[in-house]
């Protein structure tokens, strides 16, 4: 039977919903015995939030001073000792999963399944390669302990349920490295909604124009409760911080509906929006390759077609 | 300071892959191939760090088959001192390359190792943090500023949440994100020039590690297609198709 240890995503006391997503694929592995690992400096809330997944049987603790920031170094000899026992390692696939994960894998001597979308059997799995323009499906040695990255937008969050699932200290005895410190997270305050997790996303390419013209993106989504997000172009052009990146090598996201305007569509990008639900996109360009892709496309000037969007609405 | 810097060569970002239709793999016969471009931003570092007189060599690295030669040779036009190509017919994975580089350290003796932070065609983003790994060194992935004083690299990371900033003591791995740097053109001369930069070829199978297949690939399919939807012809027409889908 196998038993899957997922590796919990938290930042400041509170869990990622990368979580139960990566425990929504557990559940795929027929039969899996699922247990969630927090590793944190104060792991209460984190564990009391873990434990109430769906499907979770255990949620396991280190509470370590060291582990009070993300550092894979630190991590990973840690995660590496705790996989004894398990057959399957689950980690989400964001920033904090795709830099941890390998360093647990190439400690334990295997190979990582990178962007699990979806489970075959405790062994086969499909994942995306060449930005998401071929999908393979890739067989993993059954007597080896499989150590996975789980593409978040591919998977609904597993649901929250009334009862709990035990929590446990663990003692895990591993030197612990100090040749990486934290210093600092610049983190983009913002009140909006978390790109990666919400329904719906606004947003804007090099077609915005510049840093000011961007609050008119900013104002749309707040006006429909949207999250932002950016084309590399417009990263690039600094009209807003790289964490709004969405494709390819930025956030891939799934949300129900994802508005493009002024994004002409590159396959870099459309690999980061191939799940939404709905796909909108306004562009001046009727010729751009966006529309190929759109359930709803709009041909104008976004400046003049915004204005009008939030009449509409009102 | 000496830096080892991975320049794998990969289908070209322009290039619209097909699956073959038996579902064997990707049509690559005949297709563009480049550098990954987090290896040509890797390099860009790396030649940065020479520039400031923090480092005196830089070594670009590619472990691949024998026709690499021309495309180690674009590392050398854009100014490596010198390349080493580890010769392979095999597909090479990410735990396997990691073993590699591991061994060219060994040899080296480097004070820093710049890897892309994923190749573009697997897409896997793992080697740099399993070479992290098997080295017992830090690691700095997705860096868009690196610094380097006093034995230690200070690395602005792109992370979900934001920047992350790091310290990590040297020798260590970092992996690139696009933000770095502008990779250099490389001009004519340089290219005349590169032809008698040394290539340094080794096997593979004499480096003592084996190209293991980890994961095997069974099967490749295209990805689930979207269909192209209705064009509307104005904002309101807009607005109310979404609240009809219940979307607004
Ligand atoms: C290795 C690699 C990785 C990459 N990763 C990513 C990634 O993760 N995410 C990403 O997005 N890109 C990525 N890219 C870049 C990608 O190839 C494109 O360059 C980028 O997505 C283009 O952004 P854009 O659509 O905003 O800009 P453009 O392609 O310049 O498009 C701007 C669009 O705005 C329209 N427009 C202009 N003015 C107006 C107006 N007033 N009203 C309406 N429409 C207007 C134009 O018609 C045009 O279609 C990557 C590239 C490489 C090589
Ligand atoms: C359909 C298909 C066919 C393939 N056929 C072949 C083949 O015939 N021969 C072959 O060699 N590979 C082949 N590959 C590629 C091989 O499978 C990948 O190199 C391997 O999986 C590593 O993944 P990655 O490069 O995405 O690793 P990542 O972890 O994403 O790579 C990160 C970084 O590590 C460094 N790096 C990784 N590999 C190398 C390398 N080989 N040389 C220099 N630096 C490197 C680079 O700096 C790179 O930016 C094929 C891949 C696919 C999808």
């Amino acid at each position: 039977m196998s038993k899957i240890l997922v590796i919990a995503e938290h930042l400041d006391g509170k869990l990622n919903s990368s979580t139960a997503r990566a425990v929504s694929a557990a559940v795929a592995v027929k039969g899996a015995a699922i247990d969630v690992l927090v590793l944190a400096d104060n792991v209460d809330a984190i564990a009391a939030e873990a434990a109430k997944i769906d499907g979770v049987s255990r949620v396991l603790t280190v509470a370590r001073a060291e582990n009070a920031h993300p550092l894979a170094a630190v991590l990973a000899p840690q995660i590496a000792k705790a996989a004894a026992g398990y057959s399957h390692v689950f980690v989400p696939s964001t920033t904090f999963g795709k830099d941890v994960a390998p360093r647990v894998a190439a400690l334990l001597g295997v190979a990582q399944v990178s962007d699990v979308m979806s489970v075959e059997t405790a062994h086969t799995f499909k994942r995306p390669i060449y930005a998401g323009n071929a999908i393979i499906t890739v067989e993993a040695d059954a007597s080896h302990t499989v150590v996975a990255t789980i593409r978040s937008a591919s998977w609904p969050a597993a649901g929250a349920i009334a009862s709990s699932a035990p929590v446990e200290a663990l003692t895990i005895d591993a030197a612990l490295p100090t040749h990486t410190r934290f210093v600092e997270l610049k983190q983009g305050s913002s009140d909006r909604p978390d790109l990666q997790s919400a329904s719906k996303v606004v947003s804007g390419g090099r077609g915005v124009g510049s840093k000011e013209n961007f609050d008119i993106i900013f104002k749309f989504a707040d006006r429909i409760g949207a999250a932002v997000g950016a084309s590399r172009a417009a990263v690039d052009a600094g009209y807003v911080p790289s964490d709004l990146q969405v494709g390819q090598t930025g956030k891939i996201i799934a949300p129900e509906l994802y508005m493009a305007i002024g994004i002409s569509g590159a396959i870099q990008h459309l690999t980061g929006i191939k799940d939404a639900g709905t796909i909108v996109a306004i562009n001046k360009d009727g010729e751009a390759p966006i529309f190929e892709i759109a359930d709803f496309g709009l041909v104008g000037d976004l400046f003049k077609i915004i204005p009008e969007l939030e009449q509409a609405l009102s | 300071m000496k830096i080892l810097v991975g320049y794998k060569r990969v289908v070209d970002y322009n290039v619209r892959i097909q699956v073959k239709p038996d579902g064997s793999g990707v049509v690559t016969d005949g297709v563009k191939l480049s550098a990954n471009p987090f290896d040509d931003i890797a390099l860009e570092e790396a030649l940065r760090l020479r520039e400031k007189g923090v480092a005196e060599e830089v070594i670009v690295v590619g472990i691949g088959p024998t026709d690499l030669t021309a495309h180690l040779r674009n590392g050398l036009a854009m100014g490596a001192n010198r390349a080493i190509h580890v010769v392979t017919g095999d597909a090479v994975q990410p735990l396997t390359a990691a073993r590699v580089f591991l061994k060219l350290i060994e040899k080296e003796q480097p004070e820093l190792v710049i890897l892309g932070k994923q190749a573009i065609d697997d897409d896997a983003n793992q080697t740099g943090q399993m070479l992290a790994a098997l080295w017992d060194r830090p690691q700095a992935t997705f860096a868009s500023k690196v610094e380097i004083a006093d034995g230690k690299a200070t690395v602005t990371r792109e992370v979900d949440a934001g920047l992350e900033v790091i310290e990590a003591e040297l020798p260590a791995v970092i992996t690139t994100d696009l933000r770095l740097n502008e990779p250099r053109f490389i001009k004519l001369p340089d290219i005349m020039k590169a032809k008698s930069k040394p290539i340094d070829t080794i096997e593979l199978g004499s480096l003592g590690v084996e190209a293991h297949d980890h994961l095997k690939t069974t099967h490749y399919a295209a990805p689930a297609k979207r269909s192209k939807g209705v064009m509307v012809k104005d904002a309101a027409e807009l607005v109310a198709a979404l609240k009809q889908k219940g979307l607004l």
